[in-house]
């Protein structure tokens, strides 16, 4: 039954997932305007990239955990232990950077695998096993930097934070190279769409008009070379972007299409069924937190570069910010429900609304108030959406 | 006196009760005398229940037609508290007391003993309960935590919560299922005092040797529909006579043409399970399954025939990986090679596949897509390298869902929206995907309509055709009598017979589900 779905149709049936893409257009328009177009401007945008580009690293494995029913409350612990120990390695024991990265990430693996043995095999809910690790990471990040701050990281290592590619293929007042990079996967994902759709169609599965089709691509592309251009007639390409979106890549894959991802939507979704499924339920939890060690770990390094220092506070709060994010991105609290992008664009709606606010001179108690409440009104959609769903059933 | 307290105290008339495309309650009447034991028999499913919490105020009224008739008044309960109010008190198969609370505190809590000036009274709560605890015999002192007590003390307990509040007319929900024979000889007794002093007790049990030893009048229930109200003492001179009139009752009904035909062929023995026991997972020392022997050949449907808690699923699920109870013991053979199934990727691998009785909370990931539930069990085959190839799965998904005639324009609708009986399709399409040799159906026809029975058995039967072993689990006799080739009955954990669908009758089969153990003391 190839049916051709319509644009009430295209908002209605997910509306989960696109009240959010809306929720941060209007977001976005809202303080261009409330700060005279200050938010869009190329300075302006690096910045928000570079900013808070460890809280999206964050909310990738947040996320992940969150589908699978879980929850994280130690990345902020950890992303301060894997810079001490990148600190330690590289300011204090005067190794080359790359050492540093490794026994970061080699950190954030143990921490992991330590969390995921409690969680998966000793069956401690994981808020308390995360509670505590909030605890204990953060006190090893004491011992570590015997309670104070090391700097400054070698340029080799901040680079990874504040560094950009850019004059690679020249540039007129903006950066080729930067722009050559978006096009390039601004045409990859059309390509990919073009073909899901061409799937879909050959199985016969319901797709959107081709005039809607091409408009969506259109749009996505539009916005996205704009964006472009902004990074490249300001300073260029961040290395960070790069880190991101591979991982954003990368993870979509593992969610979406991997058998791991698939176990982990089936525990969050229904555990008992999970389990007479044939699902590993153990070993997959167990996994989840490896994983979300490892890029708690890349958060850490990230982090650490980006303030060329290891600090004892470093971290604080973080993820808090990386749940909000997850839960803002339309994951469901019960677990089983949640995308790597919607986390991405929950991410983005805190950054824009952080640093609007910022620009505008609003002072911090306020926007906690404003965040708090986004956040709060953000899962309560959730848990109307679920009703009004159940109801119709 | 006798103008203000009719011989009758509870009137039930025309009660119809209609879930979404379930009518499970049909112009049911039930009339309830003062100070009698009123049994109520019938098979599961078959409005028991459901009419009790009807009465009870569980669904209030205007959810249901027809009128209830309490003490000559009709009474409109919106909620349980008005009901207890009236002094009807139900008490449900599933306890519902909190373990970390004390006696006293359960017995009174939502009903709390009160000082002036609103602070809890301890004392007056303590002796009242100490006082209520001596008329169920229950010989605990009231602060004790109810975590402490077994399930028979538990129940006494619930007993003595429901005659704190001044009850009439007492309701229990198979009160002896979970008991041994003690405590439920001790309960029965406590049943008869009340009925000395005056309470009324509506009384649900499967256990037919004690409604006749205690009730007074039976009132049979049958797909919904009250079929008759008979007294005890007319129904027969005997225990037996008595239970055999009741079984009558039970299972009495046309049997049209509601199978499909099937020619027998079996084959080499596929499945045997031998001396197979388990313990209950959280009561160590509770026997579930006792020394059960059982083979399935293939192309052939063996059925397993009990009532609730006799241990079928328990039984089902233990073979299946042992994904329930603890102490497993036993040898489950395929093929004639005894292997081990450790783990339910063990159990797929070697070619089990079990549909549970549950399907929403056992089979099915209700917000996810049919897609991804028929691929959830067999994800393996789809997949290389640690990634799922879309396409095939879709095109897997694609073809069940036209072999199953699933109803949906596409299997990327969430299989929470779907109908039961095309929910249970999707579970089967689950297994099947798995290529089992073996399939365990638990209860696979339940809460679907009979348009959607009729297909599964079909699908049954195919399956046997390709040379499978199915061994299903039902409570419904009929069912097991029109699908099956042999059927093995399960009563209180042990095989109690097994019988050629041939030879068989409803009335033998219920005999042997309701046999209670009579060798406790030998073993």
């Amino acid at each position: 039954m190839t049916g051709i779905a319509n644009l009430r149709e295209l908002f209605t049936r997910n509306i989960r997932t696109s009240g959010i893409y809306i929720a941060f257009v209007l977001i976005i328009v809202l303080f261009s305007v409330l700060t005279d177009g200050l938010l869009l401007s190329s300075r302006n945008m690096t910045s928000l990239v570079l900013q808070f580009s460890y809280i999206l690293i964050l909310a990738i494995g947040m996320v992940i955990i969150i589908i699978g029913g879980h929850i994280d409350l130690s990345v902020g612990s950890v992303v301060a232990l894997t810079g001490a120990v990148a600190a330690v390695v590289v300011i204090r024991g005067e190794q080359p950077w790359w050492v540093g990265v490794l026994a970061a990430l080699g950190t954030g693996l143990l921490v992991g695998a330590w969390q995921g043995f409690w969680v998966a095999y000793v069956g401690i809910p994981a808020f308390i096993v995360t509670l505590a690790g909030m605890l204990l990471f953060r006190g090893l990040t004491l011992e570590v930097l015997n309670n104070v701050s090391l700097s400054p990281f070698p340029s080799e290592y901040t680079s990874i934070a504040s560094g950009f590619l850019n004059g690679l293929l020249g540039g007129y007042g903006y950066d080729t190279f930067t722009l050559v990079i978006f096009a390039i996967g601004v045409l990859g994902f059309a390509y990919n769409a073009w073909r899901n759709r061409r799937a879909r169609v050959a199985y016969k599965q319901t797709v959107e008009a081709p005039v809607l089709f091409v408009l969506k691509l259109v749009v996505i592309a539009a916005v996205v070379m704009w964006f472009a251009w902004n990074l490249a007639t300001y300073r260029g390409l961040p290395a960070v972007l790069i880190i991101l979106a591979v991982l954003v890549m990368v993870y979509t894959l593992v969610t979406k299409h991997s058998v791991f991802g698939r176990h982990v939507y089936a525990i969050g979704g229904n555990l008992a069924a999970a389990q007479l499924s044939g699902v590993r339920v153990k070993r997959v939890n167990f996994w989840m937190f490896v994983n979300m060690g490892f890029l708690a770990a890349i958060a850490g390094i990230v982090y650490s570069a980006r303030s060329s220092a290891a600090q004892p506070a470093a971290g604080n709060m973080f993820e808090l910010d990386a749940i909000a994010a997850c839960f803002i991105g339309g994951a469901a609290v019960t677990g089983g429900i949640g995308t790597v992008t919607g986390a991405m664009v929950g991410g983005l709606i805190m950054a824009v609304m952080s640093n609007g606010m910022s620009l505008m001179g609003v002072d911090q108690s306020t926007q906690q108030i404003v965040k708090g409440v986004v956040l709060l009104l953000a899962v309560a959609f959730d848990v109307w959406n679920k009703k009004r769903a159940a109801a119709a059933r | 006196m006798a103008d203000s307290a009719p011989t009758d105290i509870l009137e039930m008339r025309g009660i119809t009760k209609t879930f979404p495309g379930v009518k499970a309650l049909q112009d049911v009447n039930l009339t309830v005398r003062r100070g009698e034991i009123h049994a109520i028999c019938g098979e599961n499913g078959a409005g028991k229940s459901t009419l009790m919490k009807v009465l009870s105020g569980v669904y209030p009224y205007g959810t249901y037609d027809g009128d209830i008739v309490l003490d000559g008044e009709t009474a409109q309960f919106g909620t349980i508290n008005d009901s207890e109010a009236r002094g009807v008190v139900i008490i449900h198969q599933e306890l519902a007391l909190v373990p970390y609370l004390s006696i006293a505190e359960n017995i009174f809590l939502g009903n709390e003993r009160r000082r002036a000036g609103g602070a809890i009274d301890w004392n007056r709560t303590n002796a009242e309960a100490a006082a209520l605890l001596e008329r169920v015999g229950l010989n605990e002192t009231p602060t004790t935590l109810v975590s402490a007590l077994g399930v028979g003390k538990q129940q006494l307990l619930e007993i003595a919560k429901a005659i704190s509040k001044d009850v009439s007319l007492l309701i229990l929900d198979e009160p002896t299922a979970a008991l041994n024979d003690n405590d439920s000889e001790h309960l029965l007794n406590l049943l008869r005092q009340f009925k000395a002093q005056g309470i009324t007790s509506i009384m649900i049990s499967h256990k037919l040797a004690e409604i006749a030893e205690i009730a007074d009048r039976t009132t049979i229930i049958r797909d919904g529909q009250s079929i008759e109200t008979f007294d005890m003492a007319e129904a027969g001179a005997s225990s037996e006579a008595i239970q055999n009139r009741i079984i009558r009752g039970m299972v009495g009904r046309d049997l049209d043409n509601r199978y499909p035909a099937r020619e027998s062929h079996p084959g080499a023995e596929v499945l045997r399970i031998e001396d197979w026991t388990v313990h209950h997972p959280t009561q160590p020392g509770r026997v579930v399954v006792d020394r059960a022997n059982l083979n399935v050949r293939a192309g052939e449907v063996v059925g397993i025939a009990g009532l609730m808690g006799a241990g079928r699923t328990e039984l089902a699920m233990s073979v299946f990986g042992r994904s329930y109870g603890r102490d497993i013991s036993g040898k489950v053979y395929l093929d004639g090679k005894q292997v081990t199934v450790g783990t339910v990727p063990d159990a797929i691998k070697a070619g089990i596949a079990y549909v549970s009785e549950d399907r929403k909370q056992y089979g099915l990931n209700l917000i996810e897509d049919i897609k991804r539930n028929i691929s959830a069990a067999g994800l393996g085959k789809l997949s290389k390298n640690g990634f799922v190839d879309a396409n095939e799965e879709l095109k897997v998904a694609g073809e069940y869902r036209d072999s199953m005639n699933i109803r949906t324009p596409n299997v990327l609708v969430e299989v929470g929206k779907l109908s039961g009986g095309n929910q249970q399709k999707v579970v089967l399409s689950k297994w099947l995907y798995t290529a089992p040799e073996v399939l365990i159906l638990d209860e696979p026809t339940r809460g679907i309509d009979v348009g959607a029975k009729y297909e599964i058995y079909t699908i049954i039967n195919e399956l046997v055709a390709a040379g499978k072993a199915v061994l299903v689990i039902s409570s419904e006799l009929p069912e097991l009598l029109g699908i099956c080739d042999r059927i093995y009955t399960l009563a209180f954990g042990r095989i109690t017979g097994e019988a050629d669908v041939a030879s068989a009758t409803q009335e033998g089969l219920m005999a042997l589900m309701t046999q209670e153990n009579t060798q406790e003391t030998k073993a």
